[in-house]
C-alpha cells in the first residue's frame, strides 16, 4: 500500500496539470482576497470586491485576523471546481491513457491502487490548503504591515477549524471528480459535467427552487455545494461581512459537515465496488 | 524444450463473452515452464482477451486459468509475471525512467532494477526523455522493460515487435530468445508468423475465439505436403477432394497444396492423367507456420460459412 501511495504521489508531483490547478486555486485567492480590495481601499475607488462595503471593513477583512476567510471562502465554488478537476484527471487519466492495465499488471492490489490514490489526492489538497493558509498569512501581514495595523492573528484552534473544513470541501469535491471519472472511464466528460455543475447549474437550482418550488429545500439542502458553503460559513462565523459566492447559512455547520463527510464515504464506496470486479479493456 | 516440465499456464474451457459478442469460446491450452509459446491468430481472434485473463485484467464467463499455480490477477502470481498486453501504455508526461521508477514502486521492486531493464532494451540514453516524445519502437522496448522489471518467472507479450524497425525486430527476436533459454516461461503473441517459428517451441493458434491446433513448431510446420501445378485447376481441385478429402486441398498461387502422403504422388499423378487434367508441376514441399496458419484459420471460416 504505502508503495503504491510513493507511486501516485510521484505521479501527481510531477503532472504539470496538478501545478497549474493548484497555483490557478492561489492565485484566485489572493487576487480576489488581497489584490482587488487592496487596490480599492488604496485608491478610495469601488470594485467588484469593494463596492458597498465601508472602508474600515475593507481593511478588516484584509488584517491577519482575518485570514481565514480569504483562505478557504473560494473553496465551495471556484477552488471546488479546480480540486474536482484534480480528481477527474487523478482517475480518469488512467482509463484515457490505458496506464490502469499497466499498473494494475505491475502487481498491486486493486484495492490498494485506488486507497493509494485517493490517499495522494489527499495529500495533495492538504498541501494545497497549507499553501493558501501561507499565502494570506503573508499577504495579509503585508497589508497590516503597509497600513500601520496590529498583527492579530486567528486563535490556533480557529485555524485548524478553518483549515479542516477547506480540506474537507476540496475533498468532497475532489473525489466526486474522481468517481464520476471511474464510472465515466475518461476525463473530458466527467469534467465538463462537475465544472459546469459547480459553478452553474447547482446555483441555478437552488435559485429556481427556493423561489418557485420552496417544498424541494430537502433536496438542496443535500447537495455537495450547499453544504460545501454551509460549512464554510458556519467556520467564518456570522461576523462575515460579505460572503463570497456560494458561501451562506443554508443549513446547521454540523449538518454540513456530516453530509460531506457522507458524500465522501459514498463516492469511495462506489468507487472501490467499481474498481474491484471491473473488467480493465 | 521439456515436454514434461510442470505446466506454468493451464486454461480450460475459457468463455469471454461480451454482452453477445463471443470474444473467447471454451479455449484449452497449457504452457510449460521453460517453453516459448506463440499464441497465434488474426486480428479480433480472442489472443488479446485471452492474455488479459491471464493477467486478471478481466474476469473470464467461465473455465478454469491457473498462472504459476495461483488465480489470475492474485497479487502472488503477478508479482513472479512481467507482462506487455496490447499498445505499451504509460504516462506521456512522465520520462521513461520516471515511468519505470513509478511502476517500480507498484511492483515493490529495487530502483536499481529500472536502470538495469533501461539499459536490457537500450533505452539508458533516452530515459530521461519523456514518453510522449519516444517513437512507437521506444514505447515498445520500454513496454518490455517494465514486463522485466520483476524479474519474472513468467512473461507474456503481445505484439512486441509493432512497430520495431528490422534491427529492432533483431534485437527484440534475440531478447525473447535469451528471456526463454533457462527456466523461464515466455508467452508471446504476434501476427509475425515467420519471427515465431524462429523463436517459438511451440504454437496455439485461435480463431474466432476458439482454439484450432497447439502443436509444437516442428509438427506444425514439418509436415510436407504436395504442390501440383494443373490445367484446369478447379477439375484437378474436385478430383483430389474426392480421393483425399476436401479439407486436405487448398489453392495458393495458382497451385493445389494437398496434405497427403509424399509417397502417394505417383497415384495422384495418374488419378488427374486419367481424368484429362494437365499436371505440369508435381513436387513434396514443407510447409511453413504461415501456410499452417492460413491453412487452420481460413479453414474455420469458410467452415462456418458452410
Amino acid at each position: 500500500m504505502l508503495a503504491s501511495y510513493r507511486a501516485e504521489l510521484i505521479k501527481l508531483r510531477k503532472r504539470s496539470a496538478t501545478w497549474v490547478l493548484f497555483g490557478t486555486a492561489i492565485l484566485l485567492s489572493l487576487t480576489f482576497g488581497y489584490l482587488i480590495p487592496y487596490l480599492g481601499y488604496v485608491s478610495g475607488d469601488d470594485n467588484i470586491q469593494t463596492v458597498g462595503v465601508p472602508r474600515a471593513q475593507v481593511l478588516a477583512d484584509m488584517l491577519p485576523k482575518a485570514m481565514t476567510g480569504n483562505a478557504i471562502g473560494g473553496f465551495p465554488v471556484f477552488a471546488g471546481a479546480l480540486a474536482l478537476v484534480l480528481g477527474a484527471l487523478l482517475t480518469g487519466s488512467e482509463y484515457g491513457w490505458g496506464t490502469l492495465k499497466t499498473v494494475l499488471t505491475q502487481g498491486p492490489n486493486r484495492l490498494a491502487v485506488l486507497t493509494a490514490q485517493f490517499a495522494a489526492l489527499l495529500t495533495a489538497l492538504a498541501g494545497w490548503v497549507v499553501a493558501n493558509f501561507a499565502l494570506s498569512a503573508a499577504a495579509s501581514t503585508a497589508v497590516a504591515l503597509a497600513q500601520d495595523q496590529p498583527l492579530d492573528w486567528p486563535s490556533v484552534a480557529d485555524l485548524a477549524a478553518g483549515a479542516g473544513a477547506g480540506l474537507l470541501v476540496l475533498s468532497t469535491w475532489a473525489v466526486l471528480g474522481a468517481v464520476l471519472a471511474l464510472l465515466l472511464r475518461g476525463v473530458a466528460l466527467p469534467i465538463g459535467l462537475g465544472v459546469v455543475w459547480v459553478l452553474g447549474i447547482e446555483a441555478l437550482f437552488v435559485g429556481v427552487t427556493s423561489s418557485v418550488l420552496p417544498d424541494l429545500d430537502v433536496v438542496t439542502d443535500a447537495l455537495p455545494g450547499v453544504n460545501a458553503g454551509s460549512l464554510v460559513y458556519a467556520v467564518l462565523g456570522p461576523a462575515i461581512g460579505d460572503p463570497p459566492p456560494g458561501v451562506r447559512d443554508a443549513v446547521s455547520g454540523t449538518r454540513a459537515l456530516l453530509t460531506l463527510t457522507a458524500y465522501l464515504l459514498i463516492c469511495l464506496t462506489t468507487a472501490a465496488l467499481t474498481q474491484r470486479r471491473r473488467d480493465v479493456v | 524444450m521439456n515436454t514434461t516440465a510442470p505446466p506454468v499456464i493451464e486454461v480450460s474451457g475459457l468463455t469471454k463473452r461480451y454482452g453477445d459478442q463471443l470474444a473467447v469460446d471454451r479455449v484449452d491450452l497449457t504452457v510449460r515452464r521453460g517453453e516459448v509459446y506463440g499464441f497465434l491468430g488474426p486480428n479480433g481472434a480472442g489472443k488479446t482477451t485471452t492474455l488479459r485473463i491471464l493477467t486478471g485484467l478481466i474476469t473470464p464467463n467461465a473455465g478454469t486459468v491457473r498462472v504459476l499455480g495461483g488465480r489470475p490477477g492474485d497479487s502472488a502470481v503477478l508479482a513472479r509475471t512481467g507482462s506487455l498486453i496490447e499498445s505499451p501504455a504509460f504516462y506521456p508526461y512522465l520520462s521513461g525512467r520516471d515511468n519505470l521508477r513509478v511502476l517500480a514502486e507498484y511492483a515493490e521492486v529495487p530502483a536499481a532494477r529500472v536502470d538495469a531493464v533501461l539499459d536490457l532494451v537500450d533505452l539508458t540514453g533516452r530515459a530521461q526523455d519523456r514518453f510522449s516524445t519516444y517513437s512507437l519502437g521506444m514505447k515498445q522496448r520500454l513496454g518490455v522493460a517494465a514486463a522485466l522489471l520483476k524479474e519474472p518467472d513468467l512473461v507474456i507479450l503481445d505484439e512486441p515487435t509493432n512497430g520495431l524497425d528490422p534491427a529492432g525486430m533483431r534485437d527484440m527476436r534475440r531478447l525473447i530468445r535469451e528471456l526463454g533459454s533457462g527456466d523461464r516461461t515466455v508467452m508471446l503473441s504476434s501476427h509475425l508468423l515467420g519471427e515465431v517459428q524462429q523463436i517459438c517451441d511451440r504454437v496455439g493458434i485461435i480463431s474466432e475465439g476458439r482454439m484450432v491446433a497447439e502443436r509444437t513448431v516442428g509438427e506444425l510446420s514439418g509436415e510436407q505436403e504436395l504442390v501440383i501445378a494443373a490445367d484446369p485447376l478447379d477439375e484437378a481441385r474436385r478430383h483430389l477432394s474426392t480421393l483425399v478429402g476436401a479439407d486436405a486441398v487448398r489453392t495458393t498461387d495458382d497451385r493445389l497444396r494437398v496434405q497427403v502422403d509424399p509417397q502417394a504422388v505417383a497415384g495422384i499423378n495418374k488419378v488427374l492423367v486419367d481424368a484429362g487434367v494437365a499436371v505440369s508441376e508435381l513436387r513434396t514441399a514443407e510447409r511453413t507456420l504461415e501456410d499452417v496458419f492460413f491453412e487452420l484459420t481460413t479453414r474455420k471460416e469458410s467452415g462456418d460459412a458452410r
